[in-house]
């Protein structure tokens, strides 16, 4: 098996989670690439809760839906999965909780005895199936404690005395064969993120809980100490952009991160980051909506959002990462843009790449030019808001000897003070502006904003953003298809776009939301989409999905 | 900088006798004490809200950051964590902060951030012109409430001392050696401190001779008795027509919120490059 798919499944509570992580971190361990996608209810006991695992020996960051093992803490997975399984698919499953004799593809482990002989808590059940599922694929021991020390910060004695119960009490029924490639580090997309910030400088992060940009929160703080952060868990969303935007006037930079409901009230604070030239990067993680909809499954609703939230006209910069790599690069050049700009940046996420974990190239990621931020050298009196040819003023921050910092919401001089002359008003309008059209030109001279895959040769081309990316690629790739993704949404690089749609006769859209908003984008450039892929019910498209789909798409164009 | 010039080009735009420039010319008169007594001008970060309070920023000639309506807290908060060694004055009205703004004041005190909030408290809206606000008094009318406000007001005071501030204190628009002294000790003191500034709207809501019978300034105020304190400051309910008292009603010492953070930084790109392969090198086996 050189790509294969685990699923894992119980209730919620039973550490599914957890389990999956050391299973990829195992998988990982032998030199496979891996991709965890999981599944949760918005509740903290019961429900249905998932993992899927894939491992491959090439790189995948997307899942299929075809199950080669499944490990089954309670009868709902297996009946809810039942229609997934391959048919030589091999079970690992709590043989107290499920009857099902099947002495060929099955071990049933009797995990509770096992708790009780040991004395150990519920919540080292899954410790007991990781056991149980290393001895069934033929993965030693070793390698298993090795991990399980690794990642499991309390109770370790125990927790290994019942993986290896479960070891014990299992045989071995297949054989995942080991890579001869170095492992590469199992990243969730919002680590990814946090960790692309910190690279370009960050120094503070505000947030308030929201799926998915919680776990970006959990995770800065949690390093705070080792890269000397300033985190934040603030009173509301309000307080978390206000927050970043007194850090950037202090010459901190700070970013912040949310879902669309805390997006909406820092729209206000958005347009302050406009209006007096401070930049943040805020981190818009997506779920399906509107309003709370479905807070623990995924969506793409918010490209047009992220574009035209907040009032008046002002620059800004929208990116749309769709793995992890990109999520850190373009992270961190979203901060160091945001910067030289000194204008908001918003990073699109969504739940599926803010949440599921990737095996995480560092060294094709951080190979990155990041901007430099433009200061001021001294001088005649200090004008926060110079007049300059491409918009930007040159920063200070306070304290300055010799210079007076003022920033204003009000519309305001070249000092920061405030005005309603009609003069000056059209000037600074203009002053803000313009930094758009030079961003512009820098990103398209200097990156790759819009990234072309697959078969370039290809007259069916299939348009894709942020976490749709992966999936497009892989299932247009077999095939034959050409993928385009546009990674900056903002402002367009319309150039690098006409140069994608070369040779293009047909293009379909495949994204995750009901509206289709990434063809009405384009066609306010010209560009027509033909056929539309959506999916809005919350769950990301699957290989073996989007392969029917597009299939039925080639079907149509070669019809004579 | 280096010449002690305070003031701004910017044309004053208060109406003749509001209580806004009393407040102006106290805080200056305090800046430039504390500068000659050696805080550095560019330390000073005075932040503001939006409403005729707020347009004191465009008047002094220091660092400043003309926020939006009730936000002057999480702004000076951030400042004053992004470096300690900042002195960030907050002004801000009592629809700023006790309304739009007011669960920002709650956490501010909550958390101990040593920032001061001096609150132009007119119980007016004054910029949008005299709407009535979470501390005008019952029966108020106002264009929005022409029949009388049919609310009771909050007091301010007492929501403080309850949230935990550091230092609350009352002054009155209305002369400035007392607003002096109180805006000095409260821009020393470590911690938060809250000025509710009885500061009179002439156009809307002139109180100058309801306040001038009932103000006393308080003496023999032992300030660190948290239950004196809490009983000065329901002496009078910003309702009824009891006597008002002035002063500072509380002050304790306690450890600041800024003080919880990292300090160093880590400069170099190479430096956070190498730190980021040594985190991720921990990730894996
Ligand atoms: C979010 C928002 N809502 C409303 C306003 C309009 N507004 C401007 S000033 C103000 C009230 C000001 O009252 P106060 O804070 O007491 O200050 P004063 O003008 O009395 O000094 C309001 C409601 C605004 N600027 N922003």
């Amino acid at each position: 098996m050189k790509d294969f798919t685990i699923l894992i499944g119980g209730k919620a509570g039973d550490g599914i989670d957890r389990a999956s992580v050391i299973i990829g971190q195992i998988l990982s361990h032998l030199g496979y690439y891996v991709y965890i996608h999981r599944d949760y209810p918005s509740l903290i006991r019961g429900g249905h809760t998932f993992s899927i695992i894939r491992a491959s020996e090439n790189k995948v960051s997307a899942h299929r839906d075809e199950i080669d093992i499944l490990i089954a803490l309670n009868l709902e997975t297996l009946n809810l999965h039942r229609k997934n399984l391959k048919e030589k698919c091999f079970y690992i499953y709590d043989a107290e909780q499920i009857k099902f004799e099947d002495q060929v593809c099955g071990i049933g482990i009797p995990i509770n005895s096992i708790l009780k002989e040991e004395n150990a808590p519920d919540l080292m059940r899954n410790s007991c199936l990781i056991g149980a599922f290393c001895k069934t694929s033929g993965i030693e021991w070793e390698i298993v404690e090795k991990t399980l020390g690794m990642t499991i910060p309390k109770h370790l004695e125990l927790n290994l005395k019942i993986a290896k119960r479960g070891f014990d009490t299992s045989r071995q029924l297949l054989k995942i064969e080991k890579i001869n490639r170095e492992p590469l580090p199992l990243l969730t997309g919002n680590e990814a993120i946090g960790l692309g910030l910190i690279m370009a400088g960050l120094d503070a992060y505000a947030g308030y809980p929201m799926t998915p940009s919680s776990g970006l929160l959990h995770f800065l703080a949690s390093v705070a100490p080792e890269f000397n952060l300033k985190v934040i868990h603030a009173e509301n969303e309000i307080s978390v952009i206000m927050m970043a935007l007194g850090f950037a006037y202090a010459g901190k930079k700070a970013a912040v991160g949310t879902s669309g409901g805390g997006f909406c009230l820092m729209n206000e604070g958005l347009s302050l980051s406009g209006m007096a030239e401070l930049p943040v990067v805020i981190v818009l993680g997506q779920r399906t909506g509107p309003s709370t909809g479905l807070p623990t499954y995924t969506g793409q609703t918010e490209l047009f959002y992220a574009i035209h939230a907040g009032h008046g006209e002002f620059s800004r910069l929208v990116v749309a990462p769709g793995d992890c790599e990109q999520a850190f690069y373009w992270s961190a050049l979203a901060l160091a843009l945001a910067w030289k700009y000194q204008i908001p940046a918003i990073i699109l996420s969504d739940k599926t790449l803010a949440e599921s974990l990737y095996s995480f190239d560092f060294e094709k990621a951080s190979k990155v030019n990041l901007p430099k931020i433009i200061m001021w050298e001294n001088g005649d009196s200090y004008k926060r808001y110079l007049n300059t040819k491409n918009g930007i003023s040159p920063l200070s921050f306070v304290p300055k000897y010799s210079a007076v910092i003022k920033v204003n919401s009000y519309e305001h001089d070249e000092y920061g003070i405030t005005t309603e002359e009609p003069e000056t008003t059209k000037l600074m309008q203009e002053k803000r502006l313009r930094k758009s059209q030079f961003l512009l030109d820098e990103i398209e001279k200097n990156y790759e904003c819009v990234k072309i895959y697959g078969n370039v040769e290809s007259e069916i081309a299939v348009l894709c953003w942020g976490s749709n990316v992966p999936v497009c690629i892989e299932s247009a790739t077999r095939l034959g298809l050409k993928v385009i993704q546009p990674v900056i949404i903002h402002p367009f690089p319309l150039r690098q776009l006409e140069y994608a749609m070369i040779g293009v006769k047909e293009l379909v859209l495949v994204e995750c939301n009901a509206t289709g908003q990434m063809a009405e984008l384009i066609k306010h450039h010209r560009f027509t989409v033909k056929t539309k892929i959506l999916k809005y019910n919350g769950r990301p498209f699957s290989v073996n999905d989007l392969e029917q789909l597009l299939q039925v798409v080639i079907d149509e164009y070669i019809k004579p | 900088m280096s010449t002690l010039n305070l003031n701004t080009y910017a044309k004053n735009t208060w109406c003749i006798g509001c209580g806004n420039f009393a407040i102006l010319n106290a805080i200056r008169l305090v800046i430039t004490e504390l500068i000659k007594e050696g805080t550095p001008a560019e330390n000073f970060v005075l932040v503001s809200g939006i409403g005729c309070h707020a347009k004191i920023v465009d008047y002094i000639n220091l660092n400043s950051f003309y926020s939006l309506h009730g936000r002057v807290i999480p702004v000076a908060t951030a400042i004053k964590i992004a470096d300690p060694s900042l002195k960030v004055i907050g002004f801000s009205g009592d629809g700023d902060s006790y309304g739009e703004g007011l669960e920002h004041l709650l956490f501010a005190a909550k958390r101990n951030i040593d920032i001061t909030m001096i609150i132009h408290n007119n119980r007016v809206y004054g910029l949008t012109t005299g709407q009535f606000t979470p501390t005008s008094p019952s029966g108020y009318k106002g264009r929005s409430t022409p029949y009388g406000n049919k609310e009771k007001p909050f007091n301010p005071l007492e929501l403080m001392l309850a949230s935990n501030a550091s230092f609350v204190a009352r002054g009155f628009s209305h002369g400035i050696d007392l607003l002096k002294k109180i805006f000095k000790e409260a821009i020393l003191h470590k911690g938060f401190s809250l000025i509710d500034v009885l500061q009179v709207c002439v156009t809307f809501y002139n109180m100058y001779e309801y306040y001038d019978k009932r103000v006393y300034v308080m003496e023999n105020h032992n300030e660190t008795d948290f239950d004196q304190a809490m009983k000065k400051a329901k002496e009078w309910d910003y309702n009824s027509d009891t006597k008002i008292p002035l002063g500072i009603f509380y002050r304790k010492k306690e450890i600041t919120f800024e003080d919880s953070f990292q300090t160093g930084i880590i400069s170099e790109t190479i430096d956070r490059k190498q730190k980021i392969y040594e985190h991720l090198m921990k990730k894996n086996l």
